[in-house]
C-alpha cells in the first residue's frame, strides 16, 4: 500500500513547517522575573507532501500533540511558520478560524470524550456542515447520509447519543465529522491508541480506504511504532520537543540512524518476541525547566561523546540518501 | 423498565433495565419525605386564595392572642389579633417566593459569570474572580445588611440582597466545572466544526453545567429561605403588615413567654420547609450522581457480596498451586437484567509463573482480576458461584478480617493507573512504610529501611532521597515501580496485574516488565498479568488465556497459543495485531462486536462472528476441552495447526 501511495504522492508540499516553536508559561510575574518556561516543540521544520502520510512517533510528552494542534490551528506557535499551500496558516488561524478549518481536520485520541455527551450524532455531525459549508438543510442531509456510508455507520445512528457507541464507532464518528467540510489535510492524534486491536484493525483499513476515496493527506501521530509503520509513507521520529529522525518510513525503520528509534523498535513487544532489551531504569528524560546544553538524547545514549554534550546536533547532522536525516552526531549504521 | 421510560419519554427505551430517576427517588425514604412535606406545603401556599381564610392583615384587637385551637382561630391569634393559620400559609407563599426568585437570581447570575470565566480564562477570569473573592470576603450576613441598609427595608431589596450574596458561591463552583470541560476534547472538536465562542460555551459547555446548576439550586433554596427569613426577622424584609415567616418570627419574639405559640408556630414552618426541602435537595443531588444513576441504589460495600450456592462449591483442582480459581462466575445486577461479566472462569497459578489472561475490552479480564479478593463493587456486582483458593483456603467463604489481611499481603494489585493507587497528598515513602506496618508490626525506623530496600530492588534510583518525593514529582514509569513496590511489600505470593504497563511508553513498559519477570523469579511470586496486546504477553508469560464474553475459550502455554492458535477468536486476534517489520501484512479485522452478556446466545458467544460457524456450534454449552494439562479451547471445530482462520 506504501509503495502506491507514495507514487501518488506529488513532490508539491501541501504543509509547510519552518523552524516552529511552541513555548508554554514563561509569562511575566507580577512582581518582575518570568514563570517558569517549556518548550514543548523546538525548532521544527518538515514538510508534508500531498497525498502522504507522515506518521509521527515518539514518547508522551515529546511534543506529538502540540505539532497536531498547532497544524489545526487550536494552539499558535510562539515563533516559525507554517504554511498551507502557500498560505500563511497562523494568520488565516488568527484572521478566519473557519476558512482553516475546511482545510484541515482533526480526529482525536479518545473518541467517546471527543463527542458531546448531551449531544446526538446528528447534532454533531451537523455542526462542521452548517458553519463550515454553505449546504441547504436538503444539502446537509444527503452529505450525513454520504459521511455514514463512507465510515459504515447505519443510518439509525444518527439520533442517538455518544455513550451508547462502542470506541471503535465513536471514533467513526469522529472520523466523519472530520471528513463533514471536506478538508485536505487530516491531523489524526492517536485515533487507534484507545481501541481494542479489532477494532484498530476496522479502524485503520477504513482509514485507507478514505485517503484514496477522497484524496487526503494525513498527518498520523501515535506512539505504536508497529502501527505507523503500516500506515505511513513517511515517518518523523521526536524527541523532547525536536526532531530526531525523519524519513522514508521502510528506511527508518530498517536502518534507523538515530540511537533513539533504535531503542524504540527494540523495545517494542511483539507477538512472539520473548526477549525484550530494557535500557537501565536510570535513564530519565530531562528536565524540561533545565534542557541539556547538548543532545536531549545524550543521558540515554550509549553511543554519547563529549561533542554530545556541548552542542545539539542539527536536525540533519546525519544524512543517508537524500529524504533521510537523523539529529545525531554518531548515527547507527555508518562509520 | 416502565419506569425508565416513563422519566426520559424522548429516548427510545433502553435494552437495559436501568432504575428511572423517580424509582430511584422514591427508593429514597428521606428524600421522599421531604418532597411530601414539601409538595404539600406548596399546594397549600398556592392554594391560599382559594382556601376559606380571613384576611391574614385585618388587625382585631379584641382578639389578639388567642390560644391555639381557639374557635375561629385554628392556630390562634397574633399580639394584633390577626389570625395566625392564615398569616402562617400566606406569610409561606411570601417566604417560598422570595427564596425560589432569589435562587433563580443567583443561579443565573452567578452560572453566567462563572460559564464566562472558566471559558474565557486568562485575564477575564482573574478579574471576574478578584470581584468575587471580594465579596465572599466580607460575612455573608453582614454583606447583607449593608446591602439592605443602602437600598432600604423591603421584601424586595431583601431578595436582591440574598441574591446577590449567594452569586460567588454559584460562580465559583460554575467556573471549576466549565474550567474543566472546556479542557475536554468535545470543545475543541467544537471549534473545528466551526462554532463560536458563544456558541460553544452556550450550546456545547451549557448543557453539560446544567445538572450541576440544578443541584446546586436545589441544595441552596432552603438556605435562602432561612436568610430572607433571618433579614425579615430584622425587621429589614417584609414590612408590617405583610406577613412572611421570618416578620411572624420577630414579631413573637417580644411576646416569647406570654405567647410562645405566635414565635414557635413559624419557627416550626420554617423548620419543616427548610428541612423538607434539603432533604429533597440532597435527594436529587443523590440521583444526579453519575455513580448512583448506573443503578446502585446504596453505596457499594468493602467487599463484593457471594451469593452462591452452598451445595454447588467446586473442589480445587488436583493441580492445586498458589491460586486455584474453580468455575468463578461474577455478575453485575443493573436494574432488571443481569450482566454476566465472568461465567465460569478456571484458573491455576503456580509459584513463579505468570499467566497471562489477554481478551478484547469488555471480555471480563478486569472483573476476573478484582472478583478473586472481593473488589467488585457490590452492588451491582457479586459473585454468584465458583471459588477461589489461595493455597487451599477458600477466599469466598473467608471472613472480612482476613479478606483485609490478605490484601496487600499475600495477594497483592497493580493496577493500570499507578494515580488511582498512590495517594497524591503523601510521599512515597509513608505510603511504602504504612503498607509495610499494617501488615507486619516493626518500628518506623525499620519500616524506613525496608522501603529503602524496596525502591532500589525496584530499581528506583537514589532510593533514600525518592522517599521523600511525592507521587506527582515522579515520572509515570517511576509511579508505576513504586506501585510494584508496594505491592512487593509484603512478600506477596501472587501479584495480580491489570494491565500495569497499557499508560507507559515503550521503551518505559519494557523496564517495567524486564523488572517484573526478574522479581518473579527472584522471589518465587505467582503473577497474573491481565493484558489486551499479545506482544507483552510473549515478553513475560509462561502460560497464556484467552478471554471472550466472561469465559476463557483457549489456554495453552504462550507459544502453543501464539504459534499455532486453536479457536478462531484467537486466531482472528492475533492476526489483527500489526508487527514491526511487516508493514505489508493486511491487518484482518474482526467484522461485528463481542455480544452483551446481560444476553449471551445460546452456544458459542463467538458464533456471529465466526467464519467456520456450524449449526451445532449455537446448540448447548460448549466446555473447555483439555486437551494436555495445559492446552484447552472451547470449541467444537477447533483449527488445526497450519490453517489459518
Ligand atoms: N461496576 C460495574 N457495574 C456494572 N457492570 C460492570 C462493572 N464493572 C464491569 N462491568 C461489566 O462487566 C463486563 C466485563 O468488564 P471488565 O472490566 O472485566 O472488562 P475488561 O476485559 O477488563 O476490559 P478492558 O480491556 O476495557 O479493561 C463488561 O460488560 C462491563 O460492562
Ligand atoms: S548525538 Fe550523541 S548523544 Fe545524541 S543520540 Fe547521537 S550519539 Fe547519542
Ligand atoms: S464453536 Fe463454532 S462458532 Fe464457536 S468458535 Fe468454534 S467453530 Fe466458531
Ligand atoms: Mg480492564
Amino acid at each position: 500500500m506504501s509503495e502506491m501511495s507514495q507514487n501518488k504522492a506529488s513532490q508539491e508540499a501541501l504543509l509547510t513547517i519552518e523552524a516552529v516553536e511552541r513555548i508554554f508559561g514563561g509569562e511575566r510575574k507580577l512582581f518582575g522575573g518570568h514563570n517558569p518556561a517549556v518548550h514543548a516543540v523546538q525548532g521544527l521544520s518538515l514538510d508534508v507532501k500531498k497525498g502522504e502520510t507522515l506518521g509521527v512517533v515518539g514518547e508522551s510528552g515529546c511534543g506529538k500533540s502540540t505539532l497536531a494542534r498547532l497544524v489545526v490551528g487550536l494552539d499558535l506557535p510562539t515563533s516559525g511558520t507554517i504554511t498551507f499551500a502557500g498560505e500563511d496558516l497562523t494568520a488565516l488561524a488568527r484572521k478566519d478560524r473557519n476558512a482553516l478549518a475546511r482545510k484541515v481536520q482533526y480526529v482525536f485520541q479518545d473518541p467517546v470524550a471527543s463527542l458531546n455527551p448531551r449531544k446526538t450524532i446528528r447534532t454533531i455531525l451537523e455542526a462542521p456542515l452548517k458553519h463550515l459549508t454553505d449546504l441547504n438543510a436538503d444539502g446537509r442531509e444527503q452529505r450525513l447520509a454520504e459521511l455514514l456510508q463512507a465510515v459504515n455507520l447505519a443510518p439509525e445512528f444518527l439520533e442517538r447519543y455518544p455513550h451508547e457507541f462502542s470506541g471503535g464507532q465513536a471514533q467513526r464518528i469522529g472520523i466523519a465529522r472530520a471528513l463533514a467540510a471536506g478538508p485536505e489535510l487530516i491531523v489524526l492524534d492517536e485515533p487507534v491508541s484507545a481501541l481494542d486491536v479489532s477494532v484498530q484493525a476496522q479502524v485503520l483499513n477504513l482509514l485507507d480506504k478514505l485517503k484514496d476515496d477522497f484524496g487526503l493527506t494525513y498527518i498520523f501521530i501515535s506512539h505504536d511504532l508497529s502501527v505507523v509503520e503500516s500506515v505511513s509513507d513517511r515517518v518523523a521520529v521526536m524527541y523532547f520537543g525536536r526532531m530526531a529522525e525523519l524519513g522514508p518510513a521502510k528506511e527508518i525503520f530498517r536502518h534507523p540512524l538515530h540511537p533513539y528509534t533504535d531503542l524504540l523498535m527494540r523495545s517494542a513487544p511483539a507477538p512472539g518476541r520473548h526477549d525484550l532489551m530494557s535500557e537501565d531504569a536510570s535513564a530519565e528524560l530531562p528536565d524540561p525547566y533545565s534542557p541539556p546544553a547538548g543532545c536531549a538524547f545524550a543521558a540515554r545514549c550509549g553511543h554519547k561523546t563529549e561533542k554530545c554534550l556541548a552542542a545539539k546536533p542539527a536536525p540533519d547532522e546525519a544524512v543517508s540518501g537524500a529524504k533521510h536525516f537523523a539529529a545525531c552526531y554518531h548515527p547507527l549504521g555508518q562509520a | 423498565m416502565t419506569e425508565t421510560t416513563l422519566s426520559a419519554p424522548a429516548k427510545p427505551a433502553k435494552k437495559s433495565a436501568r432504575p428511572g430517576t423517580l424509582a430511584l427517588l422514591l427508593n429514597n425514604s428521606l428524600a421522599t419525605g421531604g418532597l411530601i412535606v414539601l409538595a404539600l406545603i406548596c399546594l397549600i401556599a398556592l392554594a391560599a386564595p382559594i382556601l376559606p381564610l380571613p384576611d391574614p392583615d385585618v388587625t382585631a384587637p379584641a382578639d389578639r392572642l388567642k390560644p391555639i385551637f381557639s374557635e375561629d382561630h385554628l392556630l390562634g391569634t397574633d399580639h394584633l389579633g390577626r389570625d395566625l393559620l392564615s398569616r402562617l400559609i400566606w406569610g409561606s407563599r411570601v417566604s417560598l417566593a422570595v427564596g425560589l426568585s432569589a435562587t433563580v437570581i443567583a443561579a443565573f447570575f452567578g452560572s453566567l459569570l462563572g460559564l464566562v470565566a472558566g471559558y474565557a480564562g486568562g485575564r477575564t477570569d482573574t478579574i471576574i474572580m478578584r470581584g468575587i473573592d471580594m465579596v465572599m470576603a466580607f460575612p455573608y450576613i453582614l454583606l447583607a445588611l449593608a446591602i439592605v441598609a443602602v437600598l432600604g427595608p423591603g421584601l424586595l431589596n431583601a431578595l436582591y440582597a440574598i441574591a446577590l450574596v449567594n452569586i460567588p458561591f454559584f460562580a465559583r463552583n460554575i467556573r471549576g466545572i466549565t474550567l474543566g470541560l472546556s479542557r475536554r476534547e468535545f470543545v475543541d472538536a467544537a471549534r473545528l466544526s466551526g462554532k463560536s465562542p458563544p456558541q460553544i460555551l452556550f450550546l456545547e459547555i451549557l448543557p453539560n453545567v446544567l445538572p450541576v446548576i440544578v443541584i446546586t439550586m436545589s441544595t441552596t433554596v432552603g438556605w435562602m429561605i432561612l436568610e430572607t427569613a433571618g433579614l425579615s426577622f430584622l425587621g429589614l424584609g417584609a414590612q408590617p403588615p405583610q406577613a412572611d415567616l421570618g416578620s411572624m418570627l420577630g414579631e413573637g419574639r417580644k411576646i416569647l413567654f406570654t405567647a410562645p405559640h405566635v414565635s414557635i408556630i413559624p419557627g416550626l414552618m420554617i423548620f419543616a420547609l427548610v428541612m423538607s426541602i434539603n432533604l429533597f435537595g440532597d435527594g436529587v443531588r443523590d440521583i444526579l450522581d453519575p455513580r448512583l444513576r448506573a443503578g446502585s441504589l446504596t453505596r457499594p460495600v468493602s467487599r463484593t457480596a457471594v451469593e452462591r450456592n452452598k451445595a454447588d462449591i467446586p473442589a480445587p483442582s488436583e493441580k492445586q498451586g498458589v491460586l486455584d480459581v474453580r468455575q468463578m462466575r461474577t455478575e453485575f445486577q443493573i436494574g432488571s437484567s443481569v450482566y454476566k461479566a465472568v461465567g465460569g472462569v478456571d484458573l491455576n497459578l503456580q509459584q513463579g509463573e505468570c499467566l497471562g489472561v489477554v481478551g478484547e475490552s469488555g471480555s471480563g479480564k478486569s472483573v476476573t482480576a478484582m472478583s478473586i479478593m472481593g473488589l467488585v463493587p457490590t452492588p451491582p456486582g457479586r459473585i454468584a458461584g465458583g471459588a477461589a483458593y489461595l493455597e487451599g483456603e477458600d477466599l469466598f467463604a473467608a471472613s472480612d478480617r482476613r479478606i483485609r489481611d490478605l490484601r496487600g499481603g499475600s495477594v497483592a494489585y497493580v493496577f493500570q493507573d499507578p494515580l488511582s493507587t498512590l495517594h497524591p497528598l503523601f510521599t512515597v515513602g509513608a505510603q511504602l512504610t504504612e503498607a509495610i506496618t499494617t501488615h507486619q508490626p516493626m518500628s518506623r525506623a525499620k519500616a524506613r529501611d525496608k522501603a529503602i530496600d524496596l525502591l532500589s530492588l525496584v530499581r528506583i534510583p537514589n532510593a533514600r532521597e525518592r522517599l521523600d518525593a511525592y507521587p506527582h514529582e515522579l515520572s509515570g514509569g517511576m509511579r508505576q515501580r513504586v506501585c510494584i513496590a508496594m505491592a512487593l511489600a509484603n512478600d506477596a505470593k501472587v501479584l495480580i496485574a491489570d494491565e500495569p504497563t497499557t499508560a507507559l511508553d515503550v521503551t518505559v513498559q519494557s523496564q517495567i516488565l524486564t523488572l517484573m519477570n526478574g522479581l518473579r523469579r527472584e522471589r518465587n511470586a505467582a503473577i497474573l498479568f491481565i493484558t489486551h496486546d499479545f506482544g507483552v504477553v510473549s515478553a513475560i508469560c509462561d502460560r497464556v488465556a484467552v478471554m471472550y464474553a466472561g469465559r476463557i475459550v483457549e489456554t495453552g502455554t504462550t507459544d502453543e497459543v501464539l504459534n499455532s492458535p486453536q479457536h478462531p477468536y484467537t486466531a482472528k486476534l492475533i492476526e489483527c495485531v500489526p508487527v514491526l517489520g511487516e508493514p505489508e501484512r493486511r491487518l484482518d479485522a474482526i467484522e461485528g462486536r463481542p455480544p452483551v452478556v446481560n444476553n449471551l446466545p445460546a452456544g458459542c458467544a463467538f458464533a456471529d462472528r465466526c467464519p467456520h460457524v456450524q449449526p451445532a456450534c449455537r446448540q448447548g454449552e460448549i466446555s473447555l476441552d483439555m486437551s494436555s494439562g495445559t492446552r484447552g479451547v472451547r470449541c467444537l471445530f477447533p483449527l488445526t495447526s497450519g490453517a489459518s482462520a
